[in-house]
């Protein structure tokens, strides 16, 4: 097997005045060249856990690495290797599409020609080249989504944090973002995913953790984990065998 | 990059730039018109004045005199064809119609000269110029009343002028009529035994160095104190653009990237440092073009462009350390607009923006020196009328420059407390 990219250890993480722990005692390994699919109902752990890692909040205990990299002494240095895809629109409306990418390229400590040319090849991979100098407030959501994506990418990442990437687009845009995604893996970066699209976790994923009450129940392969469940034929039904029927999120 | 991203966020937003730089402009001539408008003859305007006149004498018509040359005040007499009546006059003031109304009482012209003439009678008997020594027994005359209606919505200080106006008035006319009195009774026809000018006069004299002598009007006043407030209310967009930041994600964008957050509040400062220097260099442009086109007194500038530009710096530093402290702690633009509003506002009052701070109570004018837009004027007004150099302002852009790095300290602190919730 190779090597960890992300080192998790006894990770846990207790808000102020919560009752419980959001995340408790979570390890985990992911592995370079690897999709990872983190998935878990409403409430489980899944955002806490990705903003530990892409460093917007802190644990409350335990340690964890990325590309060996951590926040204390080399935060810059792993901020370098990771790009992270949030769920909403992190993009200025009111900037054209090349602006944006332009201004989060620049973030990354990329410029002059080389990112402008970099950014012009990005937005013709997702076929946004026609739309380069359109604000983003006059793009449909599809294009906005691509847009999202890009300026995660731009500086190349050995690991890309994806938060339900395709949510509320088209089947077009789906397609063109998974084929993306699919490419950028084939080059190299290691992708953690979360979704509640289960169907496209299963196609998409080399590898999945269910995580519930901030602890990871089940870990393996989608096939793997289908074939443990008897009678389950899809990762939908291992879902609900493990976390239940009931709604999380009332 | 960063400040060109937010100068293409600012150019964007239309009604960002009309808050920013239109609005203040417009605040600053409406303020300074007003002001001026008070007293001086702007724009032509004259109030008008009712005036009952139960005397029907010679008083009557030297206050009409009076009135007729003052540029401000118009006296009306009649109403609908007919000579005002006090009732009339009193219904009408109360009902807002007319600010002011004066009533002379029934015979004051000739119980004044009454009243005189035995003054003069008695101090010339007293003397014995007079060749018949022999004076007639007094007759009692009453001490007359000169009514004043005012609106109950005027101000006080409006009040007081014209209570001090009519009263110089009527000293006058008495003192004309003792020595138009003491004349007759003397004589005399030639009027330059005695010069009816006022004898004791004041001169203003303005405290400044080097014999330069700075006119303080209306204008050196309102351009630095509005200015001010204009650079302090960019406390407004810069903290909802940090909200913003926050709610629509890019926040996060940037928290994730190399780039420190020291980094990015630097490139916010820089890019609204610039937008209010240019905010003031446009005010300190309407005062110096603008104000003398319109009537008004020009801004005068006279040679401290580059001191008025340091002040308008450190200012401009220590509103945007306060913005992205709101900005900061907020969670939402409904949290910090109005609070950044109402802020910017309180520390303008406290400041000596509106009321300068010799007027406040005493426990204000202490609290005065904690607001940052009291530091800034203080120094522009040592610049402008007091004719101070580096030295007298050096120690305002100290506390300015502290103002920011303390509220920029305290902001990046808190954030970071917030990643460990």
């Amino acid at each position: 097997m190779s090597e960890a990219v992300i080192h998790i250890d006894k990770l846990s993480k207790k808000y102020r005045g919560a009752d419980s722990f959001a995340l408790e005692s979570l390890s985990l390994d992911i592995f370079r060249g690897e999709v990872f699919g983190l998935l878990g109902p409403n409430g489980a752990g899944k955002t806490t856990l990705i903003s530990i890692l892409c460093g917007l909040i802190s644990p409350s205990y335990g340690s964890f690495t990325i590309q060996g990299f951590s926040y204390g002494k080399s935060a810059t240095q792993l901020k370098a290797s990771i790009g992270i895809v949030p769920q909403d629109f992190a993009l200025y409306p009111s900037l054209t599409a090349k602006e944006n990418l332009m201004y989060f390229g620049a973030m990354y400590g990329l410029k002059g020609r080389h990112l402008s040319t970099d950014v012009d090849h990005a937005l013709e991979s997702l076929g946004l080249t026609a739309h380069s100098n359109k604000r983003v407030e006059t793009f449909s959501g599809g294009m906005k989504r691509r847009v999202n994506l890009l300026a995660a990418v731009l500086h190349k990442p050995a690991v890309l944090f994806l938060d339900e990437p395709t949510v509320g687009v088209d089947v077009h845009s789906k397609k063109a973002i998974m084929d993306y995604l699919q490419r950028l893996n084939e080059n190299g970066t290691t992708i953690v995913y979360t979704s509640h699209h289960l169907m496209e976790a299963q196609e998409f994923c080399t590898r999945v953790g269910i995580i519930e009450s901030g602890q990871l129940w089940r870990i393996g392969t989608p096939d793997s984990l289908i074939s443990s469940i008897p009678g389950a034929k899809s990762l939908e039904d291992v879902f609900i065998d493990l976390t239940g029927k009931g709604f999380r999120d009332v | 990059m960063s400040i060109r991203k937010e100068m293409l966020l600012l150019a964007r937003d239309a009604g960002g730039i009309v808050i920013l730089f239109v609005m203040p402009m417009i605040l600053l001539l409406a303020v300074t018109m007003v002001q001026s408008g008070s007293f001086d003859s702007l724009l032509g305007s004259r109030m008008e004045v009712l005036l009952v006149d139960n005397d029907g004498g010679d008083i009557a018509k030297r206050i009409q005199e009076d009135f007729s040359e003052d540029e401000n005040l118009s006296l009306v007499t009649i109403l609908d064809g007919k000579p005002i009546e006090e009732s009339v006059a009193k219904q009408l003031v109360h009902e807002g119609v007319y600010q002011l109304a004066i009533v002379l009482p029934q015979n004051l012209s000739k119980d004044l000269h009454v009243h005189v003439k035995q003054n003069v009678d008695k101090i010339l008997a007293e003397f014995d110029f007079s060749a018949d020594s022999t004076v007639a027994k007094p007759r009692a005359v009453v001490a007359k009343e000169i009514k004043l209606y005012f609106d109950p919505a005027t101000q006080a200080s409006f009040k007081t002028a014209v209570k001090m106006s009519i009263d110089k008035m009527v000293s006058n006319i008495e003192s004309q009529s003792i020595y138009s009195t003491f004349q007759n009774e003397l004589g005399e026809s030639d009027h330059t035994h005695f010069q009816e000018q006022q004898f004791i006069s004041f001169k203003e004299v303005t405290d400044a160095e080097d014999d330069v002598k700075t006119i303080p009007t209306a204008a050196q006043h309102n351009v630095p104190a509005w200015a001010l407030f204009a650079i302090f209310f960019i406390v407004v967009p810069l903290s909802i653009n940090i909200v913003k930041e926050k709610s629509q994600g890019t926040m996060v964008r940037l928290r994730t990237s190399p780039t420190s957050y020291a980094l990015f509040l630097c490139g916010k400062t820089v890019s609204y440092v610039l937008i209010s220097l240019i905010q003031f260099y446009l005010m300190l442009l309407v005062g110096i073009y603008v104000f003398p086109y319109i009537g008004l007194h020009p801004f005068l500038v006279e040679g401290q462009f580059f001191l008025l530009s340091l002040i308008a710096l450190f200012s401009g530093l220590a509103a945007v350390g306060l913005g992205i402290l709101i900005g900061t702690i907020a969670s939402t633009q409904e949290q910090s607009a109005p609070f950044g509003a109402t802020l910017t506002v309180v520390l303008a009052a406290f400041g000596g923006v509106w009321v300068p701070v010799f007027l406040m109570p005493s426990i204000m004018q202490k609290l005065a020196v904690l607001s940052p837009m009291n530091w800034g004027l203080g120094a522009f007004y040592d610049v402008l009328l007091r004719q101070g150099g580096l030295t007298s302002i050096f120690p305002a852009i100290i506390l300015l420059f502290s103002f920011f790095v303390l509220t920029l300290l305290i902001a990046v602190t808190y954030d970071k407390k917030k990643k460990t919730i």
